[in-house]
């Protein structure tokens, strides 16, 4: 009775839980082009989609993949062997033991026609099936927690993901355990299976499995007689054998009962047999039912994911597809760190705090967007910078597991952000070389703005650029920037420029305008003057500063050994950091 | 054999994979071992203009690697280059910069000491192999082949720092494109910047830049632009094309990699050299390499039969 109503109960939440989960998938908006799509239409291009994949060759692709990288994992044997073993062994055992074991009455007994659980292979499988869970979680707890693997970051959802799995296997485990040891339990089996009724019989019985099998009888102890034994043995023959193997071959929980057998009788008086299969049968319910919003709902999820990448390929996905996916992606990711360890920028972690760097965090973060959650400007402009922190090189997506196109999904919520309106100065970095490239392939609505608000938002701190005549003390402004352009010691150069102008006769960009002040505000040889002088506001507000090729001309010619393009970087360097930290709520920094 | 760690950076992989691929083709064939680190980052130009820090820590990262293998680092992309390059020097002249980025490679159990060679793979044909003993593993040469050899500022400058070659008057790339049969051309505009540091910033002021230099090359007569480096050739490929249809220009000036120039004549399979894989289409210097190698071969019989005839 309990057992079948919390079975339902659980069935029923996980059921409500899967089509909640799913309907997100054609629910969450990232990037562009989803808001204007309607959920229907989502759902609908999704099933033709998938319809006109099935009704195709690519159906052998789709065979390949579920072979190769959903059954057997070679995506992850090719990023690391442990972690293979590892995965593989939890979730190849629970598998098994889920269908073999939990399902049994429905499986097992349908294949195999003479099932017994207390029977070989099954009782010797099922325990191996568990020590094979119990080593993969060994290894998930060593790893995460021992071996440190880096940049490796354990949430609340890896934990529960862990405990739970615990929890399952090694309640079943005691629960074999104890009942193994416990009396009640033999008398039981004793009372239904053998129909012995002679007490010397039944006494010669219980000796023998005392001696054999770590029954914790209260009325015999050993040592037995040699006869009674031999007595024992041959009732074990003809009673029991033919249903229950030895129990030496249940051998997770026959060791436990080893351990435990001092305190076998206190076991059965405690009815900890029934409290742990209370435990156990719970345990499988709560994560059943749980799963949906769990980690482990990557069993669906990633399987998918891997199935729709593997036939998707480098085509093109209509907009509507490619918004579904995506969302259903963010859904895949099992947080297994394997993009945040092979991302190319995760050096910049060490300057700038902030946990969007890091591909695998930046996935929750997206979560939280796409779900419509509202997001402090603080927040947004984290993530902001976080997917835009990215050399666009694609590892991500290569090593992930779970064949996520991720690269894809940051250049999308990129854009979306930067439409929010929040100024990004990481846009006036050559990390903007690949939205520049991707232009005309994504139509980019407002390309040009990110770019115009970044140098806005620098140049309205700059008060002196906006007055018409620039009436200037004579004593410097500002001594806070010539300290401040200290980062390399060539920077400091900037002192010993004497104004031949050399470097703005041979900059380029100069040369490329008709009237390059009025493009460019100061001009390189003026830019070294204003540091000189410490004129911030003049420095921070030329266009000059951002459109610097570093080609490095001005540095090579210059005759007095000024480092120009160097001081250039570090005047940028500091107009980002002061302006951050100036016009929007600060960034966490070092 | 000579061997490098091959330091690949961000864009080749992901956007320039011919480059890759032909790169490991000549150097097969020239017998350079290579190296691949898995663990190599970003080597920080990107974010210069936003973080010298963090563009230090990611060259020093990389080279920390390198030396854990005691290797040297032989890199494809002129802004790697200049980058590690960069970081290298900056180190060595300031013991204080390099005990602050040790403290933090330190964590990962790395350490940079300054150890390791950084080359491009400009400066490993041209002096660790040298321009005769490619010559001596030529299969056909170029005759009437012009190209626009482009030097990419990164590798050049500042010459204090990278070493390069003279940074006035470069001549080790010419010798390397002269070394096929072609002649690299004199051009007003050799040694001036492609344009790509500004694309995606200021994509007009890009434009510009790189439109006249492209001009420059095609009006000094030259057939192909020939580059060494990812954001060069991009910006005269992928952005070439754009640029020629924002602009209504239609006299494209193709780029050229070094690799696939080198590779033909050394008699690479084209597969590995990727030559469709350009935006623009340069197929055509294969028909012009076929038409020497048939004219080389009509010479060849008729001075055969001239000798006979003596």
């Amino acid at each position: 009775m309990f057992f079948k109503v919390s079975l339902y109960i659980s069935l029923v939440i996980f059921i409500l839980a899967l089509i909640y989960k799913v309907s997100t998938w054609f629910r969450y908006k990232i990037g562009i082009g989803a808001e204007e799509i309607p959920t229907s239409t989502r759902f609908f291009s999704a099933i033709k989609g998938i319809l006109s994949t099935l009704f195709s060759v690519k159906i052998l692709t789709l065979l390949k993949v579920f072979v190769l990288d959903v059954l057997l994992q070679f995506r992850i044997l090719r990023e690391d062997f442990l972690r293979w073993i590892m995965h593989i062994f939890i979730y190849g055992g629970f598998m098994l033991l889920l269908l073999m074991h939990a399902l049994d009455k429905y499986i097992t007994v349908a294949i195999w026609k003479d099932y017994y659980s207390t029977l070989n292979p099954f009782m010797f499988l099922r325990d191996l099936f568990g020590a094979l869970v119990i080593i993969g979680v060994l290894i998930a707890i060593y790893r995460r927690f021992i071996l440190k693997v880096p940049r490796l970051f354990s949430n609340a959802m890896d934990i529960y993901a862990i405990l739970i799995v615990a929890v399952i296997m090694l309640s079943g485990i005691f629960l074999e355990a104890s009942k193994m040891v416990a009396y009640s339990d033999y008398k039981r089996m004793v009372d239904e299976y053998s129909g012995l009724s002679d007490p010397q019989e039944l006494k010669s019985l219980e000796a023998y499995w005392v001696k054999e099998f770590g029954t914790v009888s209260p009325n015999l102890k050993g040592p037995f007689d040699e006869k009674i034994l031999a007595k024992g043995k041959e009732l074990h023959q003809s009673s029991c054998e033919s249903c229950h193997a030895k129990p030496q071959w249940a051998f997770t929980g026959y060791g436990v009962a080893k351990i435990i057998s001092p305190i076998g009788l206190s076991i059965d008086r405690a009815h900890l047999p029934s409290v742990l299969w209370y435990i156990h049968v719970l345990a499988c319910f709560v994560g059943l039912a749980y799963l949906p919003f769990s980690k482990m709902f990557h069993i669906f999820s990633s399987s998918i994911s891997l199935l729709a990448n593997g036939v998707i390929g480098k085509e093109k996905l209509s907009p509507a597809n490619r918004a579904t996916l995506q969302a259903m992606e963010l859904d895949a990711c099992t947080h297994c760190g394997t993009c945040s360890l092979r991302c190319s920028v995760i050096m910049a972690f060490e300057e700038i705090t902030n946990m969007n760097i890091f591909p695998s965090e930046k996935i929750a973060s997206i979560q939280a967007l796409a779900s419509g959650k509202k997001l402090s400007p603080l927040e947004l402009r984290h993530i902001q910078e976080g997917v835009y922190l990215c050399s666009n090189c694609y590892r991500c997506t290569v090593v992930c597991p779970v064949g996520i196109n991720l690269q894809d999904l940051w250049f999308n919520v990129r854009e979306t952000l930067l439409r929010k309106g929040y100024p990004e100065f990481l846009v006036l970095s050559p990390l903007s070389f690949y939205r520049g490239l991707m232009k005309e392939e994504t139509v980019l609505r407002d390309y040009e703005k990110p770019l115009i608000q970044a140098r806005e938002a620098i140049a309205a701190t700059c008060d002196l650029m906006k007055k018409k005549d620039k009436v200037l003390p004579l004593t410097p402004t500002n001594r806070n920037l010539q300290s401040g352009l200290n980062l390399s010691a060539q920077a400091k150069t900037f002192s010993v420029c004497f104004g031949c102008q050399t470097c703005t006769t041979v900059c380029p960009v100069v040369g490329n305008y008709e009237n390059p002040q009025e493009a460019l505000g100061l001009l390189p040889h003026q830019i070294m003057h204003a540091a000189g002088l410490g004129l911030r506001d003049l420095a921070f507000g030329s266009n000059m500063l951002w459109d610097c090729l570093t080609c490095y001309q001005c540095q090579e010619q210059c005759p007095q050994g000024v480092h120009v393009t160097d001081v250039l970087y570090e005047l940028k360097n500091l107009a980002v950091k002061q302006v951050r930290e100036k016009t929007l709520q600060p960034v966490e920094r070092k | 054999m000579m061997t490098f760690a091959l330091f690949l950076g961000c864009t080749i992989p992901a956007r320039l994979n011919q480059y890759e691929s032909s790169s490991r083709a000549i150097l097969e064939k020239l017998g350079v071992g290579l190296v691949d680190i898995r663990e190599f980052n970003c080597c920080g130009y990107p974010l210069r203009n936003i973080d010298f820090k963090v563009f230090i820590l990611s060259s020093a990262r990389n080279l920390a690697l390198v030396e854990k293998k005691n290797l040297n680092v032989m890199t494809l992309c002129k802004c790697c280059y200049g980058s590690l390059k960069k970081a290298d020097f900056l180190m060595k002249e300031n013991a204080s910069l390099k005990k602050e980025v040790n403290a933090t490679l330190e964590k990962e159990g790395l350490k940079y000491e300054g150890r390791t060679e950084i080359k491009h793979l400009l400066s490993v044909l041209h002096k660790e192999i040298g321009i005769e003993a490619i010559k001596g593993k030529m299969a056909a040469t170029f005759k009437r082949l012009k190209i626009a050899t482009h030097y990419g500022c990164h590798a050049l400058r500042p010459s204090q720092v990278v070493g390069f070659d003279n940074a006035v008057a470069p001549s080790l790339f010419d010798q390397l494109v002269e070394a096929t049969g072609a002649e690299s051309i004199d051009w007003p505009m050799k040694l001036e910047c492609c344009g790509a540091p500004l694309w995606g910033i200021n994509d007009k002021l890009s434009m510009d830049l790189t439109l006249k230099k492209l001009t420059d090359g095609k009006k000094s007569g030259a057939d192909y632009v020939c580059a060494a480096c990812p954001y060069c050739h991009i910006q005269f490929d992928k952005v070439q094309k754009m640029i020629l249809s924002q602009r209504n220009v239609n006299h494209p000036l193709p780029s050229i990699l070094y690799t696939q120039l080198l590779g033909l004549s050394l008699g690479i399979d084209r597969k590995a050299l990727g030559l469709e894989m350009n935006e623009i289409p340069i197929t055509g210097i294969e028909e012009l390499l076929a038409k020497e190698k048939e004219l080389a071969e009509q010479s060849e019989s008729t001075e055969k039969t001239e000798s006979n005839k003596e």
